[in-house]
């Protein structure tokens, strides 16, 4: 482990410990703050019971990833291709931003069922707009003496676009994955809490409900763990295509 | 054989250039030469079609062309090496967007890589090699362009002193070894008296040919030639005045 890496654990076994410390010494009953140690104790010992939703959710979130994906991609290329194209979506794609998820949630439920699929959409809309968006700005940062010289060696669009805009645009690309997949866990969360009968959201609401403190805890512990997962995931994804320097 | 009569570009309503003549034989090393920000790059944006022309004839060969962009190759005083090919690739560039016979061109331009002083740096990234070989890559691919016309912009202005005059050389082997037809544009004086058979000294604002020198001297030349030196406090004299007259 890097300095920052071990500066960033020692802060991080300091706010626990301050955090237990607060908990044990002020007696403050767990339904309200467990500690960290119980939140751990339940995270590990009640997996048999958290990991089915947890694979729900992540379920959810790898299909927004999944189809936030198969959708930016040809949409910020199509924007970059045709910029008239970008100038009349652009106001649609930032409306899509400015609808609060939250509202959305509830119509979903209706419109898509208290199933899986909901949940998708819904990470889906979250995940979408940053790859969309960073990727069509990578795309266009490309530095116009390289397009002059593929233009002189008469390449085409997709040859173009293959070897130059892409490889140019991918650290841009990575980037708002990263922000994509590190937001997806909202949005499969918030449809889950609106209305479902598994995952980790449901079973947050459920817990919360009976008092049940530690267990909510412990499924934003095990949520949090997906989200960094598929944030290192991104990173070693990254490191391997990415392995020139610019 | 190119032939431009009155070509014009306007911006902003001023012309950057207009009544732009120039001739160039077969295999002939012309130069313009002016300073920066004379409209030397938009004279060549226009002779390539990167920008359209306002005005004006393009003749290549005999024949009339709306521009020169799929007729000559073109080298950069940045070399635009795609940092995540290795050289070979970067080279055969030109094949590959043209779904070109890849075999081939990988056997030419391994013979271009020997012959550049390239052997055995093919599978090397660019950011691995020096600006010197790098621009010597970028050679390699202008010549894998596989056109007669060549158009040099400032080429080697990006190198070192040192580096440059070794490059220079190179450059004449365009003419000689590979008998193109070349038009550069460079500030640089030493440059084009090295390497040109005509000099065209430019004015800025419109940018115009004011004075014309050939220099009919065998190459490759020395930097401490009389006639050289000569033609030199000529042409620094003359670009002191600015075409001003």
């Amino acid at each position: 482990m890097n300095r920052s890496g071990l500066s960033a654990a020692a802060l991080i076994c300091l706010l626990l410990g301050v955090w237990e410390g607060v908990v044990q010494i002020g007696h403050i009953p767990v339904f309200i703050l467990p500690p960290p140690s119980l939140i751990l104790q339940t995270a590990v010992l009640q997996a048999k019971l958290i990991l089915p939703h947890a694979a729900v959710t992540g379920a959810e979130i790898c299909l927004g990833i999944f189809l936030a994906m198969a959708t930016a991609v040809p949409l910020a290329v199509a924007m970059f291709a045709k910029p008239v194209l970008e100038k009349t979506l652009a106001p649609f794609l930032v409306a899509s931003q400015a609808i609060p998820v939250f509202a959305l949630a509830p119509l979903l439920v209706i419109w898509l069922g208290y199933g899986i699929a909901s949940k998708v959409f819904m990470a889906w809309i979250i995940i979408f707009f940053p790859i969309t968006v960073s990727l069509l700005q990578g795309l266009k940062s490309c530095d116009p003496e390289y397009r002059i010289l593929f233009t002189l060696m008469g390449s085409p669009f997709l040859k173009t676009l293959a070897l130059l805009y892409w490889p140019w645009a991918l650290p841009q690309f990575f980037a708002g994955l990263r922000v994509g997949v590190s937001v997806a866990t909202i949005g499969a969360v918030i449809g889950e809490w609106v209305g479902a009968q598994q995952g980790l959201g449901f079973l947050m609401i459920q817990s919360n409900a009976r008092l049940q403190t530690p267990l909510v805890f412990a499924a934003i512990l095990w949520l949090t763990a997906m989200g960094l997962f598929l944030w290192t995931l991104v990173g070693i994804l990254e490191k391997k295509t990415i392995t020139w320097k610019s | 054989m190119l032939q431009v009569t009155d070509l014009a570009k306007y911006y902003n309503g001023q012309p950057v250039f207009s009544n732009f003549d120039l001739h160039l034989p077969a295999n002939r090393f012309q130069v313009l030469l002016g300073p920066s920000g004379c409209g030397k790059t938009t004279l060549f944006n226009t002779l390539t079609g990167v920008t359209p022309k306002d005005a004006g004839a393009i003749t290549w060969q005999g024949e009339t062309v709306p521009h020169l962009g799929n007729l000559c190759a073109y080298m950069h005083q940045k070399d635009l090496l795609l940092p995540w090919f290795s050289l070979m690739d970067n080279a055969l560039l030109p094949i590959r967007t043209r779904s070109g016979d890849m075999t081939a061109a990988q056997e030419r331009a391994g013979q271009l890589f020997l012959r550049l002083g390239l052997g055995g740096y093919a599978s090397h990234r660019p950011d691995q090699v020096s600006g010197g070989m790098r621009q010597r890559c970028a050679l390699v691919r202008t010549l894998m362009f596989d056109r007669d016309l060549i158009l040099l912009d400032e080429p080697l202005s990006a190198l070192d002193a040192i580096t440059r005059q070794r490059h220079q050389h190179l450059l004449l082997l365009l003419q000689t070894e590979f008998t193109k037809t070349i038009l550069m544009i460079t500030h640089d004086v030493d440059e084009a008296l090295l390497l040109a058979d005509d000099i065209f000294l430019l004015s800025p604002m419109p940018m115009a040919v004011f004075r014309r020198f050939s220099l009919e001297l065998p190459k490759p030349r020395a930097f401490d030639d009389p006639e050289l030196l000569h033609t030199k406090t000529q042409i620094l004299h003359h670009l002191e005045k600015g075409g001003v007259s």
